[in-house]
């Protein structure tokens, strides 16, 4: 999600935002995030990065409240030009297109770049993935002499002025001194070379997707007409970011020109390309889909109140060029919910698929496990599933899985729920005692026999602790428990070695001759460095071999 | 006459076995006198106050007592007294001397010099020490006043004597020998009540004697020997307060998941379980997400380090890559070629909705179409790589629910949204349209909070998309689904505001949290 602020008087230069108005910008699929006197912000969620720009956001919102001579598909004059792009072989594999056109005659003043800079950073993030997939250049036009060239040279080779630095730099040097240069440059670490835009001067530009020359490529106040270029490796992502560039230009005033490029396999074509996207839509789909029934002229209506065009005799739907998010006929039909208004909807419960509600086998069977320990008076905990390299150290336990990345000093995941209670007891000293807990969690352990797609095998474990306690203790708690599930002619505890328990006071539990778990008292070398004063006695059960022993 | 009479009757053995040493005013008399403990004075005494039969005192009292350098002094000896032994011995000498035959540090080198000179055992010429006078040697010979002192400790401040108030001054001087102890001393004296209820000096102890034979504790005894009808049973006093003890009992998460559960079960719900560790393919994939799409990335996912998992029978895969590439349903797809190596990578899942994929996945498998139609939800925890504060956790409960059937529509999950979330005791909700990958139409559910007067979002919802539907169901059938989270609901009804106490685990707050009264 990308949140955008919007000047209010802009904005309401077309919309007045009352009340009632902010309502109809939430349902509109655009929650308002928070309105002053001088901003609006709005989260645009990432399927609509054509609503990126205050030109965008109202072109679609005044349709979608159906203001006069505003609905259906905005039109936009291309005109012709002579201007050409070379997009030449010497390119980056991991960087091969590029995508231009011009905009001329822009009345340019503080908001309007304001505005061209917050569409191209938030285009940016979202559409074109952190620049990962491309990015976008805004050049001043006159600075430039056509025909230009989009090329590969060598780090070292390039050299210019980076924008708002006062020094010319190589490119090796902008990647690792410039603040843009720095944040972007994982992008491009492994490349054999930088591409850059030289025009027929033979200056550099730009380098994309890093940063603009300061010399050439910096929009201010006196600009008047304006150069966009795309450049990325996706090159239907990147096409639509010039179009929804170029459009929002247009409807600041401006008037698209368009720019011959060609790229490296020597396919032509003229930019920006806003031909609409056609697709086939059955209004008898949408009245199912909606569960109402709408006559066909009624559904053309609302789709012209999203910014489309409908042909009711060929049952076609145009959507605008700028729209990247039709993929289906779905699509289509969700925005003739959201012109019909959520809130119009009458909600029904249907009568079929008619079922009998049922709670799964593992769930029952721990709900009364929990039960069963909640008569003896357990208090549950509930820990985390990942644990911290202190936890494992201090209960002496080995990492099975690790995740990537975090955040937080969390990121093992946990093999059994005995760190868990330890850290409880431990954090917990200077409350009353005695402290009697119990978890049931599911823990990671190795799956040797490749039963899981994931190579990670999951058990269903349950742990009880005592602190004061002992061994007897934990043993009768752990007996009650089979005496319920009915288990006693085919359970035994069996003399057991425990890492971390004290020799000799570990039992392992059998059902039906099969390991099940084990009871220990914790040795005092542990909790001394858990910092735990009273004799703790601990058991944990695997409930999965409970739960099959038990019939359940 | 009947107040003095039962409160008579309400005095305990502890409280009877006292009342004839209230009299002697202090806790450690009675406590000499009676035999008893002091915590069992203290309790009596603690009852007798609060029936308004004594009155207690508190007294301050100061006592001296012996410091950490007090007690090696005891056993080893003042430094001065050390110092008086070396100058014995060596009649006449220089103080670099003394010092080292001493083994006395500067300070307390420095002290007993002082102390000796003040006493005139020592008198310093130019730079070298001579023992004065053949009196002194007697008297060194005896006990200082400092040593006497320091051996009657402890003792009270107040009564130390006039001939050891100088002992006392030259040691509180000095570092660590003495020091002085506050400590409350209790004494009690009878109310007129107190007074009225034992009558007499003479017959107190008689008139609290009688009352001996009162039935304490109910014992199989008593009920057997019908001992009530001669004896009376000791009146308890049933308004003073009692010990809080802590009952075993579910932690509030679990409480509130069950609830949610049994909403579910209501509204005719079967239950999906499944795995925490997904691969990417069951995570995104099946799901529709792009491959590319930022949720995947490491910023918001937990991956298993180099873990590498399995993808499921081919004939699921190959569908799920169709409707990635653009071939499935009229759909255009991603417009990428699909990687089956980002779908193998091992994840902790973000949602529960790849349970809901792999429970259509499943319903794919039947032959006949009918009966695939069914409703299944789920509850779990889920995971996103995230920071740990007020705010953020990396782990969050959420629920999740599929409604597929062949006549369904968008109005039908509205329906049931409604229904469902009455139930969870939300009534002002409204769906305003959202975004996920995986739906269409999509809906976010939001309650009216009236305190913040916003809409807070309870959850996403929608219908699931063909290019989810067909790879998995092996033909479109409308489903419904939608995903509240539970977190904070959970935290609204327990007011908890720092996320990090769902999982924190203080036992004395789980003891007095209330009970889940949903």
């Amino acid at each position: 999600m990308a949140n955008v602020k919007f000047s209010r008087s802009e904005f309401e230069k077309s919309v007045k935002i009352t009340k009632e108005m902010e309502e109809k910008i939430s349902m509109f699929g655009t929650p308002l995030e928070s309105l002053t006197d001088g901003e609006v912000e709005i989260d645009i969620t990432p399927n609509r990065p054509d609503l990126l720009s205050l030109q965008g956001y109202l072109r679609a919102f005044e349709a979608f409240l159906g203001k006069k001579g505003r609905t259906g598909m905005r039109k936009y004059e291309v005109n012709k030009s002579d201007y050409k792009l070379k997009v030449e072989k010497s390119l980056p594999d991991e960087w091969p297109y590029a995508f231009a056109c011009f905009v001329k005659g822009l009345k340019m003043n503080d908001e309007k770049i304001k505005e061209i800079i917050q569409l191209q950073e938030k285009l940016g993030t979202t559409l074109l993935r952190d620049r990962r997939k491309g990015g976008l250049g805004v050049y001043p036009l006159d600075k430039i002499k056509f025909p230009i060239v989009f090329r590969g040279m060598d780090a070292d080779e390039i050299k210019f002025r980076p924008l708002e630095f006062s020094e010319v730099l190589t490119a090796r040097q902008i990647l690792a001194k410039h603040p843009t240069g720095r944040r972007y440059s994982h992008i491009c670490e492994a490349w054999s070379k930088m591409p850059v835009f030289v025009d027929s001067n033979n200056i550099i530009m730009s380098m994309p997707p890093i940063i603009n020359s300061h010399d050439v490529g910096k929009v201010d106040e006196e600009t008047r007409d304006v150069f966009v270029e795309v450049t990325g490796n996706d090159k239907n992502i990147i096409q639509k970011a010039l179009v929804i560039m170029a459009t929002a230009l247009a409807d600041m005033g401006g008037a698209i020109y368009q720019v011959e490029c060609k790229q490296q396999d020597g396919a032509t074509s003229k930019q920006p390309l806003l031909k609409p996207e056609v697709m086939k839509l059955n209004t008898k789909n949408v009245n199912e889909v909606l569960g109402i029934n709408l006559p066909d002229s009624r559904i053309r209506k609302l789709l012209e109140r999203m910014g489309y065009n409908y042909d009711i005799r060929k049952k076609e739907v145009k959507a605008p060029a700028w729209r990247v998010d039709i993929l289906h006929e779905a699509d289509v039909i969700e925005d003739i919910a959201i012109a019909y208004g959520y809130e119009n909807f009458k909600p029904m419960m249907p009568d079929k698929p008619n079922m009998i509600g049922e709670e799964s086998g593992k769930s029952r069977f721990c709900r009364k496990i929990a039960e069963v320990l909640i008569g003896l008076g357990f208090l549950e905990v509930s820990s985390y599933y990942l644990l911290r390299e202190s936890d494992l150290k201090k209960t002496r336990q080995r990492v099975l899985f690790e995740v990537d990345g975090s955040k937080t000093d969390y990121k093992y995941l946990r093999s059994n729920l005995i760190t868990g209670a330890l850290r409880v007891l431990s954090e917990n000293t200077d409350t009353e005692y005695p402290q009697k807990i119990f978890e049931i969690g599911d823990v990671f352990v190795r799956d040797r026999k490749s039963r899981t797609e994931t190579g990670i095998g999951e058990k269903t474990k349950l742990v009880i602790s005592l602190a004061p306690g002992n061994f007897t203790g934990a043993k009768q708690a752990v007996e009650h428990l089979i005496r319920m599930f009915n288990l006693n002619s085919n359970y035994k505890v069996e003399s057991g070695k425990k890492k971390g328990m004290i020799e000799g006071r570990v039992g392992n539990l059998i059902i039906n001759n099969k390991k099940a778990g084990f009871i220990g008292e914790v040795h005092p070398a542990i909790l001394k460095s858990l910092k735990i004063k009273t004799p703790v006695a601990i058991a944990e059960l695997n409930l999965k071999m409970l739960y099959n022993s038990a019939g359940g | 006459m009947v107040k003095t009479e039962e409160i008579l009757e309400s005095l305990s053995p502890i409280e009877r076995k006292v009342l004839p040493y209230i009299r002697d005013g202090r806790v450690e008399d009675i406590q000499s006198k009676s035999g008893m403990d002091s915590t069992s004075i203290l309790r009596a005494l603690q009852f007798l106050e609060k029936k308004g039969i004594i009155k207690k005192e508190v007294k301050k009292n100061k006592i001296v007592e012996i410091d950490d350098n007090g007690r090696i002094y005891l056993g080893e000896g003042l430094p001065e007294r050390k110092l008086l032994n070396v100058i014995f011995r060596e009649k006449r000498a220089e103080i670099q001397k003394l010092k080292k035959e001493s083994g006395l540090d500067d300070n307390e080198f420095n002290a007993a010099l002082g102390a000796l000179k003040g006493k005139a055992l020592v008198n310093v010429e130019n730079g070298g020490i001579v023992f004065v006078g053949a009196g002194a040697e007697s008297e060194a010979s005896g006990k200082m006043i400092e040593e006497k002192f320091l051996e009657s400790l402890p003792k009270n401040l107040g009564e130390i004597k006039d001939e050891q108030k100088l002992a006392y001054e030259n040691l509180s001087e000095r570092k660590g020998i003495i020091k002085i102890k506050e400590i409350q001393d209790y004494s009690v004296v009878l109310t007129p009540l107190g007074k009225e209820v034992l009558g007499g000096k003479e017959s107190r102890a008689k008139s609290i004697k009688s009352y001996e034979g009162m039935i304490e504790g109910v014992t199989p005894e008593i009920i057997k020997s019908r001992e009530w009808k001669e004896r009376k049973f000791r009146r308890y006093d049933v308004e003073s307060p009692v010990p809080e003890i802590h009952g075993g009992k579910k932690h509030f998460v679990n409480q509130a998941v069950e609830y949610g559960k049994r909403t579910w079960m209501d509204m005719g719900f079967k239950e999906m379980t499944g795995k925490l560790t997904q691969t990417g393919f069951w995570n995104f994939d099946a799901l529709f997400t792009a491959q590319d799409h930022p949720v995947r990335e490491m910023q918001d996912t937990f991956y298993i380090k180099s873990a590498r998992g399995r993808l499921p029978e081919k004939k699921v895969v190959e569908a799920v890559k169709k409707s990635h590439e653009g071939k499935v349903g009229g759909s255009r797809g991603w417009g990428y070629k699909w990687k089956e190596d980002e779908a193998r990578k091992v994840v902790l899942r973000t949602h529960t909705t790849c349970l809901s994929a792999q429970t259509l996945a499943k319903l794919g498998e039947l032959k006949n179409s009918k009966n695939k139609e069914g409703k299944y939800f789920a509850i779990g925890m889920n995971f996103r790589n995230e920071t740990l504060d007020w705010s953020h956790g990396f782990q969050f409960n959420q629920s999740e629910g599929i409604v597929v059937g062949r006549n369904l529509n968008f109005r039908h999950l509205l329906g049931y949204l409604k229904e469902f979330f009455r139930k969870m005791g939300y009534e002002k909700i409204r769906f305003r349209p959202s975004y996920f990958p995986y739906t269409e139409p999509s809906v976010e559910i939001e309650v009216w909070n009236s305190e913040k007067k916003v809409w807070l979002e309870l959850g996403g919802a929608g219908m699931f998309r063909p290019e989810v539907t067909i790879p998995l169901l092996g033909e479109h059938i409308p489903v419904l689904a939608w995903g509240p989270g539970f977190d904070r609901t959970i935290m609204e009804y327990y007011e908890i505001k720092d996320l990090r106490e769902m999982y924190e685990n203080d036992l004395n707050k789980l003891r007095k949290k209330k009970a889940w009264m949903k």
